[in-house]
């Protein structure tokens, strides 16, 4: 990629923590600023250079029809589509509707819900649009966003593990949760990419980076169980920040 | 210069504001007939979704309102459930909470004053336009948000959505020993936030006041973060719990979206200025100090030297977390077991977040389920101040031309640091105006 690619930051259904994201890298900022040009980041800078932009990093989940219409706009303008955050890559915490009726939630928060324009579902971003690459998270990592955008101007692929959560905490030699403290943990079927930080405060791993490729969550469901959640607390767990990611939504109907 | 009588003023993504939104102002015959701050960020349905949920999920699940100040979601959240089963936790975990929301004030702060609203005074269109010309004091700027976020990632495991709260107390409190380096981060950051004052002192800030009523939390002795009482400069006061009986939100005649008012009063102000008003003589030393060598007196009605207050709030979470840490003893017990309330319950929570007074709710089922939630963000709040701000300020510059006016009216919205992200919550008809809008 040349030197002067262009970056863009755009944004959907969420809560902005993901391009915050990109502004928390204190330490990598000015030099992530030096090596691309900023295309689009209205949070961050009232300039916009028109498109077509070299690499695209979408926050959010698609919720409104001119959401789809504006996502496509910025597919035909953006090289490189990075879905960043558990909304852009599984409909995030939003996607709680998907199971409800949304007409009774639309009634319950809007004094005069007949004027929103809301899509039954809240979707990731690869449900409308081709996407290059996702990362993983809620929120997703500071380092591993460093790391791809570093790949990405190198012209290489970044690596982005697909293993579970497990192997981090064995690099980081932390007991096990599930096996030493007898604590439920999604561990063995999240994705890694967070560093394991949950079990290293003691907590089990509350599944935010959404399913590993390989996970067998089926076969955690009885072990969580055994350690005392009740059904509706495992249904409540893998329900939460990636409830439209395929791997969950079939394990625990 | 310019002497056109109708004129719309229009900025369809606000830039360097938290969330997206757009502004609107329109002028006919020679006056500002309209102003709209129109929030088109999708709605979330956060009360919806929360119905049916666990008592101990609250504060997760909201943090995830928004990314800028998900510790003043977990706190409120935390409050309020603990509201509801009737337990006050103890003061060596409310000091560990306190702590953690030192962090978010310093990094939500510097955030604010160098990235997004002092290039506005130094007339940047972004802070890595202004590290170009001001590469040290941006390095300055980087450098206080890294010590607040360092409060939360050691604390709280990460900057955002931190993994670290519950229901009741921590998962695993730090030891001393923990937060030795970070008290040595916190000395530097120190001379930091005493020389962002001074540095944002100096700007030239255009003339203009405002007469909003000032609504603050007070706890007399402490200038608070995540407790006391709503106290407003012309001497209301009313319960946590009264919340909702003094704050309503309806719908205005010329606007799309929901706007909070006081009962029997109108519009209000809440944030860095209210606190500062209500509560300034509880500053630590230092900051009152700085705040009276910047120029501030009893309260500072002008918006725009509200970057001066956020520099003396963040100089202030400086000092108050060098002296927790300082005074740091580990809890007795991480967490004080919350059981459900084993009967219908209603628990309130409001803290101070970055921004001004957030508000939570929830009505729990006996086992601890959510039946109902109510969360009333500071945004929301401050919008029909925003509003007027905008409306008194663009009738008394109508002789600058369009380019000119649109990016004076943006600085204006700036000024209040509006978190478009946390407010869509309340969002009502403006995704069907901005569409009708866009087309037109």
């Amino acid at each position: 990629m040349a030197a002067t690619a262009t970056l863009a930051v755009w944004k959907f259904a969420s809560c902005d923590g993901c391009q915050l994201s990109l502004l928390d890298c204190e330490d990598e900022l000015l030099s992530i600023a030096g090596a691309v040009r900023i295309g689009y980041f209205l949070e961050a800078s009232s300039t916009v250079v028109p498109g077509p932009y070299d690499v695209s990093l979408v926050e959010g989940s698609i919720t409104t029809p001119s959401d789809v219409q504006r996502l496509w706009r910025m597919r035909e303008q953006s090289r490189l589509l990075v879905a960043v955050g558990a909304c852009a890559t599984a409909g995030g915490i939003q996607a709680l509707r998907n199971l409800a009726d949304i007409a009774e939630f639309r009634a319950l928060v809007y004094a005069k819900p007949e004027y929103l324009s809301t899509l039954d579902k809240s979707e990731p971003v690869s449900a409308h649009v081709p996407v290059d690459l996702e990362l993983r998270g809620c929120p997703i990592d500071r380092r591993q966003l460093v790391d791809t955008l570093s790949a990405l101007l190198a012209g290489r692929r970044p690596d982005l593990p697909t293993h579970s959560v497990c192997f981090e905490c064995k690099a980081r030699g932390t007991p096990c949760p599930l096996v030493t403290d007898g604590v439920p943990c999604l561990g063995p079927v999240t994705q890694a990419g967070c560093g394991a930080i949950c079990p290293v405060y003691g907590r089990g791993c509350y599944g935010c980076f959404g399913p590993a490729a390989a996970a067998n969550v089926a076969a955690l469901v009885p072990r969580l169980a055994e350690l005392g959640m009740s059904e509706v607390d495992i249904q409540r767990v893998f329900r939460t920040f990636n409830t439209a990611a395929p791997a969950l939504a079939e394990a625990i109907r | 210069m310019t002497h056109r009588l109708d004129r719309t003023l229009r900025v369809a993504g606000l830039t360097r504001v938290e969330g997206e939104g757009a502004m609107r102002v329109q002028v006919s015959d020679g006056r500002v007939t309209d102003v709209q701050l129109a929030i088109y960020e999708p709605p979330r349905f956060f009360e919806a979704l929360l119905r049916g949920r666990g008592y101990l999920e609250a504060p997760d699940i909201t943090a995830r309102v928004c990314g800028i100040c998900p510790v003043a979601y977990q706190v409120a959240a935390c409050r309020a459930v603990e509201d509801a089963c009737g337990v006050t936790v103890p003061e060596d975990i409310g000091v560990l909470r306190r702590l953690l929301c030192c962090g978010e004030w310093i990094s939500s702060h510097a955030l604010h004053i160098y990235l997004l609203h002092a290039p506005d005074f130094l007339g940047y269109d972004g802070v890595v336009e202004m590290a170009y010309h001001h590469r040290s004091v941006v390095e300055r700027g980087l450098a206080l948000k890294k010590a607040g976020n360092a409060i939360l990632d050691l604390l709280g495991g990460r900057p955002i959505h931190p993994v670290n709260v519950r229901v009741g107390g921590f998962y695993r409190p730090p030891t001393r020993a923990d937060l030795t380096p970070l008290a040595e981060t916190l000395r530097r950051a120190r001379d930091d936030a005493l020389s962002t004052v001074r540095w944002v002192a100096g700007f030239d800030f255009p003339e203009f006041a405002h007469d909003h009523e000032l609504l603050a939390l007070v706890e007399p002795g402490r200038y608070t973060m995540d407790g006391g009482t709503p106290h407003t400069d012309r001497g209301l006061t009313f319960p946590v719990r009264a919340f909702e009986r003094h704050i309503i939100e309806d719908q205005v005649p010329h606007s799309t979206a929901l706007h909070a008012h006081l009962a029997g009063r109108g519009r209000y102000l809440t944030g860095p200025t209210a606190r500062y008003a209500l509560g300034h003589r509880w500053l630590s030393p230092l900051a009152r100090e700085a705040a009276v060598a910047a120029g501030l007196r009893y309260d500072c009605r002008n918006p725009f030297r509200s970057i001066v207050v956020r520099a003396v709030e963040t100089l202030h979470a400086v000092d108050e977390a060098l002296g927790l840490i300082a005074g740091y003893r580990p809890p007795r017990t991480p967490a004080v077991p919350v059981p459900p309330p084993g009967r219908a319950a209603v628990g309130y929570g409001a803290i101070e977040a970055p921004r001004g007074v957030l508000f939570h709710r929830y009505a729990l089922s006996p086992d601890g389920t959510i039946t109902a939630a109510r969360i009333v963000p500071p945004t929301a709040q401050n919008q029909p101040s925003i509003e007027d701000d905008l409306r008194r300020f663009v009738a008394a510059r109508l002789d600058l031309d369009d380019v000119q006016l649109t990016r004076e009216c943006e600085r204006a919205i700036r000024n209040y640091d509006p978190c478009i992200s946390c407010a869509t919550h309340f969002l009502d008809l403006t995704v069907e105006r901005v569409g009708r809008r866009r087309r037109a």
